[in-house]
């Protein structure tokens, strides 16, 4: 049990905004949970934020592992997606006639793409030392004019039987593509995960890179491979999108989604500062987002005050689990414990977060 | 001074001057090319101050952003921030009641009200800073967008008085092609940057704050055991960060005299650019206050140097992100061959004087 408790320990934050969400959402209306058959494909608000979500989720994962290894953030994500999108649609356009094989071809063309920009960065970060937010500003900075030099036009538009299969369903199976997808991508991580030994490598190169260098572990490596990692992410992400848009637009295409990905990766639980990380909470982190704010949406809040309750949001909920009101939570905790003197029945995590803050 | 200070203060502050330094040679080599390239356009001195005139906010917010990063933080809500405040202040002074001096003060307040909220935040409850104030951008897009959504153009005439004021400077300036004289203009907003940047400048350069600001971003824990009072010293870094927010947002209204949805949007990245070619890192502790108008120069004249030569406009910003990419290369290269050379203490010959003064310091 003490087990448990413990690995689920950093997920309390993104799973009690979670409940809270949800909660919230019940007392709305009690037909949160409703889901309807639609063509033969599931709707509702559960499916609706698990398919929208599906690019952040992917996101945030490459965006963990970035922020664990190198310390610091790229934000350059969506300007890579919006580059290998562009490769892929330029490749399916330019092909007669778009059988399975077409997009399989253009997706890995677009997941080269992607590992050529991911070692772009990865370069700057662990052979030049530049700081990952100042590395990845050059694609942030160029990247949607390049992503339009190779579209070569405004928004080219992805009409064919398949693209559209991709980014809406299949007939026959009653779940949206995406959200296959994006389990598929997950379950892909977790296999990743438990069968090599990057985690360790990348939680010791993000605590201390000097340490981990006398350990005889690469930093300069583990830092490149994240950021390899990260152009895959941002390739897949950058499919599942221009599929769901069905056009691709080089101007709008994923805006703004570092934003939400390091939001995700910090409600997740994981320290901006690097180190130890859990991807389970940033994909927990990532679908709250997405649940936050088709939230706002169903609450018919005002569209321009939307971004005031987020922020509202974001700011009571970083204020809840910052260390010093954790400490404050955990010493009253302890008061009434002792006051009481019988045996409390705290919240264990709470408190143990807060004692290894005071060590 | 830049050697003295390298004589006193060993590595950590020369690492900000050799930055500073490499900064201003660019960005002089830089305007070098530029006149020798297109000597009709960049020769006069019109053209050199309409840099400052037109991104007079940038410039101002900048400097706010450099003290914060060189105390350790990020502050990217300075643009929505600069929006907000040039909306509140357009909407104020075209309503009955509106007066400059209420709008300079809603403009501070706005600011300093940011500054305060999240500097609390991130100082005293230790939250990160780059949440905090993403979330303050949210926050100002926000009430930005639920103030006001449509375009103002403000039309009292008392501001429109201020808003065309300008300093003229007689005896510099050009003939046109017909030999009519044609001086020089400044607007108010390039000498409020000079007056902020000389008040800031000699504050993180002599005053005990600027000293704790560096202390506490170099290492923050030292800080504290040197009797630094980390939190309050970062606590007023971000309250710095709005006031010059609030500053660059009248400034904006002053130039632009409209209030816009769009106004100054993305100028956080632009600011963050801007300190960090004019070498300040963002892990904090190093860093010069001159370099960082240095900087914005410097992403300015690349952008000119672009729209002189007739690029594209779409691919504009591939350029610009190439020579941004060739500067940042280029400081990392320095600055592992410097530190190379520190450690064998042999000298590199371009560096003779300044590493000359160093050795003894090592010792």
């Amino acid at each position: 049990m003490r087990k448990v408790i413990k690995n689920v320990s950093h997920l309390v934050l993104p799973l009690s905004v979670l409940t809270l969400l949800v909660i919230i959402n019940l007392i709305k209306g009690a037909d949160y949970f409703y889901i309807t058959m639609v063509n033969g494909a599931l709707y509702g608000n559960i499916p609706n934020i698990l398919f929208g979500a599906s690019e952040l989720v992917i996101l945030s994962i490459g965006m963990t592992l970035v922020t664990a290894a190198s310390r610091g953030q790229d934000i350059s994500i969506g300007e890579t997606a919006t580059i290998t999108s562009a490769v892929f649609v330029l490749y399916v356009l330019q092909a007669q006639e778009v059988t399975l094989l077409t997009i399989v071809i253009g997706f890995l063309l677009s997941c080269v793409a992607g590992l050529l920009l991911g070692a772009f960065n990865g370069t700057l970060v662990s052979v030049f030392k530049v700081q990952p937010m100042v590395a990845s500003l050059i694609l942030f900075t160029g990247g949607r004019s390049i992503a339009f030099m190779i579209d070569g036009k405004l928004s080219p538009i992805l009409a064919n039987d398949l693209s559209n299969k991709i980014g809406t369903v299949i007939p026959g199976v009653p779940i949206q593509t995406p959200i296959i997808l994006t389990v598929l991508f997950i379950v892909f991580v977790a296999v990743v995960f438990k069968t090599t030994t990057l985690r360790l490598y990348v939680e010791s190169v993000g605590i201390n890179p000097n340490a981990a260098r006398l350990n005889g572990i690469n930093p300069k490596k583990i830092i490149f491979i994240t950021f390899l990692i990260m152009g895959f992410c941002s390739a897949v992400a950058g499919f599942i999108a221009v599929n769901k848009a069905g056009r691709h637009d080089s101007v709008n295409l994923l805006k703004l989604i570092m934003m939400d990905a390091i939001l995700a990766v910090a409600i997740g639980g994981n320290s901006l500062g690097g180190g130890k990380f859990s991807i389970s909470g940033s994909i927990i982190g990532a679908y709250t987002i997405e649940m936050l704010n088709r939230t706002l949406l169903r609450l018919e809040i005002d569209p321009a005050m939307i971004k005031v309750f987020k922020a509202v949001f974001i700011i009571i909920l970083m204020v809840v689990a910052s260390p010093v009101v954790r400490l404050y939570i955990s010493r009253t905790m302890d008061k009434i414990r002792a006051w009481r003197s019988a045996a409390g029945r705290a919240p264990i995590p709470t408190t143990r977060a807060a004692g290894k803050k005071e060590q | 001074m830049a050697s003295a200070n390298i004589l006193k203060q060993k590595a950590r502050l020369s690492n900000s001057n050799i930055l500073f330094l490499i900064a201003a040679v660019i960005f002089v080599l830089m305007y070098l090319f530029a006149i020798i390239s297109y000597p009709a356009s960049f020769m006069q001195f019109q053209t050199f101050f309409d840099l400052f005139n037109l991104n007079a906010p940038l410039l101002i917010m900048t400097l706010g952003l450099c003290i914060v990063m060189i105390g350790g933080g990020i502050d990217i809500s300075i643009g929505s921030v600069c929006g907000l405040i040039t909306m509140a202040c357009a909407v104020y002074l075209q309503s009955e009641s509106g007066s400059i001096g209420g709008a300079i003060l809603i403009a501070l307040g706005i600011g300093i009200a940011f500054g305060i909220l999240q500097g609390y935040l991130i100082a005293y409850l230790e939250i990160q800073p780059f949440i905090i104030t993403l979330s303050g951008l949210f926050l100002a897009q926000g009430l930005l967008t639920t103030l006001h959504k449509d375009p103002i153009n403000v039309t009292m005439p008392a501001f429109v008085r201020l808003r065309d004021f300008e300093f003229v400077i007689t005896w510099l300036g050009t003939r046109n092609r017909l030999g009519v004289f044609i001086p020089c203009e400044i607007k108010p907003g390039t000498v409020l940057v000079v007056i902020l940047l000389v008040i800031l400048a000699s504050l993180m350069k002599w005053s005990r704050f600027g000293r704790n600001v560096y202390a506490v971003g170099g290492n923050s824990h030292s800080a504290l055991m040197l009797g630094v009072n980390v939190k309050r010293t970062i606590f007023i870094t971000y309250v710095i960060s709005g006031l010059t927010a609030g500053i660059a947002g009248f400034v904006y209204i002053m130039t632009t005299g409209a209030g816009n949805v769009g106004n100054a949007a993305g100028a956080e990245m632009k600011a963050i650019a801007s300190a960090i070619i004019g070498g300040t890192l963002l892990n904090g502790g190093v860093g010069n206050l001159l370099g960082a108008p240095i900087g914005t120069l410097t992403l300015l004249v690349i952008n000119e140097l672009i729209r002189a030569a007739g690029v594209q406009s779409n691919f504009q910003a591939m350029v610009s992100g190439l020579l941004l990419y060739f500067f940042i290369v280029l400081q990392s290269i320095i600055m592992s061959l410097r530190d190379r050379k520190s450690i064998k203490t042999t000298l590199p010959p371009w560096l003779k004087l300044s590493d000359k003064q160093q050795v003894p310091s090592n010792q």
